[in-house]
């Protein structure tokens, strides 16, 4: 399979401080079409700047990076920009989704840029009806984010990142903001779609919710320590279903209490 | 991004801050409400003043007397003493196109009828003065020739003297003193109403000229001639002639006199209005600037309030110039939405000032334009700034933003 993302003895150092940050030190990485990876570590291991230069917002001090093929350090500004509309799907931690903005009308967003700013209306509505309704939600289409629940709000920025038929989902601590219960329901997401074969890499520093990947990535002080396959990979829809008949049990307990 | 969705998003952008918007858009309302007032009293202003002008009469040349000097002293304006019923005489049988002369003597006085009193203006002048000036009698008629050669003691008085000493009779065959001098009182003026300084026109009292230098001031000079040309056309060629004619009678002698015609005062009178209207207008303009400077000001604090919006923006794609664009349209919809409710404070304020104070207003569709294309600018010119400070955000430091 094509490597979606080839990454050659990445270096970020940033000079903004007194002391120069080495905060990346040499990654070298490939990651093929349909993977699901978890890159893990602690804070300041360099997770967040590796993400930031995956996924186009900033740019390496040293090393090269291809991203589909493409080599981004020929790109200029407003061509980064683009690669970001056509190629990227970007989910966060905090969600960040527009407030006071309907969940269609967020979803619509990156339609509105780019090269698919030639869509009529039209089409870019149904585009993005049909992405609420992957994620589930094309029921909750005109509701503003803060009528909707966590969980609800990371699954409309899902759909967001989606409409633009990515060739990679990069995630920043998805589940970072939510409790487990939601965590699992985001995951179901995400392993449904990588199913379909979307590219998805998330940061993650949850050892269970890395379970649900492919292939864990760890890294320590700028370097990748350790990077293997999960094992014992959880399947979102089953440990749901655990859930839902331990919530079930429990009920059942405390009726006669209550 | 398409122009119809960014003008839906800044839309949307300011009637989040519904209050906000206003107050900032305040001072552009303001801005452009005072512009357009004074820009509309002043268009009144000088549209009264033509219409005082023509109400004057039409085509008059007006000799008013010089400076005079003596030794090196030089006296005001006027105050020659050598402009004489003879020159009047010379213009009328000499100048070719013209159709009335009339020597003007003027005399502050008091005059006493029926046991009352008003002080008011005695101008002598020539049977051709209601002439000249398009100035009906209503009452009686007007003294003729055979008045003036005879210094006869007749007067015809205006509305405001009519109704001050004659209140309850009519005034026609009554007996007016002036300077203890009784005067026939053989006709009545029709009302005219303020001139363009404000003084009463209808406060008057004509009398012969012949009969007010003789008997009533002593007086040997004129106050000034008027004179009536026969068409417009020719105002300038009649003008030229009489100061020749003038000049010659002076013998070599310096002018002492200046000729003027209705339209040249008339001129002096509108561009003393002008600047006025111009400095008051220059005044409001202030206010747009500043009004410009709050609408940056607030820009400024939209763009910050918003970076994490705009990192999302510039993360899934927006180009700079699209992040530009947005805060830019932004600031100029702000701008001349102001600018448009200027327009209607400033029509509402010209109307209210014209209906209440009763000031002659005249709202021009120049400066509408003027200021609501001027509000856009100043949007365009303050908004620059904070939308390119926005473009020029770092994505990654944006969504950070907290």
């Amino acid at each position: 399979m094509a490597a979606v993302v080839q990454i050659q003895d990445l270096h970020k150092i940033y000079e903004s401080g007194e002391v120069p940050v080495h905060a990346v030190r040499g990654v070298s990485l490939d990651i093929h079409q349909g993977e699901f990876v978890a890159l893990m570590g602690a804070s300041g291991s360099g997770k967040s700047t590796l993400m930031n230069m995956l996924g186009c917002l900033d740019r390496p001090t040293r090393g090269t990076y291809h991203l589909d093929g493409i080599d981004i350090a020929k790109l200029d500004r407003n061509e980064l920009a683009d690669l970001r509309n056509q190629k990227l799907g970007f989910v966060f931690q905090g969600f960040n989704l527009l407030a006071r903005t309907t969940a269609l009308e967020n979803v619509e967003l990156p339609m509105l840029y780019g090269r698919h700013r030639k869509l009529s209306m039209g089409e870019i509505r149904d585009r993005a009806l049909h992405c609420l309704e992957i994620v589930g939600l094309s029921a909750r289409a005109d509701h503003f984010p803060n009528q909707l629940s966590g969980g609800q709000q990371q699954r409309v920025a899902i759909a967001r990142s989606l409409v633009n038929e990515p060739q990679l989902l990069l995630a920043d601590e998805p589940t970072g903001n939510l409790d487990s219960r939601t965590s699992v329901e985001v995951m179901g997401v995400f392993q449904q779609l990588n199913e379909q074969g979307i590219t998805i890499v998330m940061v993650t520093h949850e050892f269970d919710i890395a379970h649900y990947c492919k292939r864990n990535l760890i890294l320590r002080d700028g370097v990748v320590v350790r990077d293997e396959p999960v094992t014992n990979r959880l399947i979102a829809s089953e440990e749901m279903a655990r859930l839902r008949q331990a919530e079930a049990a429990a009920k059942l307990t405390s009726t006669p209490a209550a | 991004m398409r122009f119809s969705n960014t003008l839906r998003v800044a839309l949307r952008a300011l009637r989040r801050n519904s209050m906000r918007s206003v107050l900032t858009a305040l001072g552009i309302i303001i801005g452009v409400g005072a512009v357009i007032t004074m820009v509309s009293i002043g268009n009144g202003a000088k549209a009264q003043i033509e219409a005082q002008v023509a109400a004057l009469g039409t085509n008059i040349i007006t000799v008013f007397p010089g400076s005079f000097s003596r030794g090196g002293m030089h006296g005001g304006f006027g105050s020659a003493i050598t402009l004489t019923p003879e020159d009047a005489a010379a213009i009328a049988s000499e100048i070719e196109g013209i159709d009335g002369v009339s020597p003007e003597v003027r005399d502050r006085t008091q005059v006493l009828a029926n046991g009352l009193n008003w002080s008011t203006q005695v101008m002598g002048e020539s049977p051709d003065y209601p002439y000249i000036r398009n100035w009906p009698i209503v009452q009686g008629g007007m003294f003729g020739e055979q008045e003036v050669k005879s210094l006869a003691k007749v007067a015809v008085i205006g509305r405001t003297v009519a109704d001050q000493l004659f209140p309850d009779e009519d005034p026609i065959g009554q007996t007016l003193r002036i300077r203890n001098l009784p005067f026939r009182v053989i006709g009545v003026l029709g009302s005219k109403g303020f001139d363009m300084r404000g003084s009463d026109q209808d406060d008057v009292v004509l009398i012969p000229y012949t009969s007010h230098m003789r008997r009533v001031s002593r007086r040997t000079n004129l106050s000034q001639i008027l004179i009536q040309a026969r068409d417009g056309d020719r105002l300038d060629r009649v003008k030229q002639d009489v100061e020749d004619l003038l000049t010659q009678r002076r013998r070599g002698r310096e002018p002492d006199f200046t000729v003027r015609t209705q339209e040249e005062i008339a001129a002096a009178r509108t561009e003393a209005s002008q600047t006025m209207t111009l400095l008051l207008a220059a005044i409001a303009g202030v206010s747009l600037v500043v009004g410009g400077i709050g609408i940056m000001n607030i820009m400024l604090v939209s763009v910050t309030e918003r970076t994490r919006e705009i990192g999302i923006r510039l993360a899934i794609g927006a180009h700079g110039r699209d992040v530009l664009t947005q805060f830019l349209i932004e600031a100029i919809l702000l701008s001349s939405l102001g600018g448009i409710m200027g327009v209607m404070l400033g029509i509402g304020a010209s109307q209210f000032l014209s209906y209440y104070n009763d000031w002659p207003v005249l709202v021009s569709t120049t400066s509408v334009v003027v200021a609501v294309s001027f509000s856009a600018l100043v949007g365009i010119f303050f908004g620059f700034y904070p939308a390119r400070k926005a473009a020029q955000l770092d994505p990654i430091d944006a969504l950070r933003y907290e």
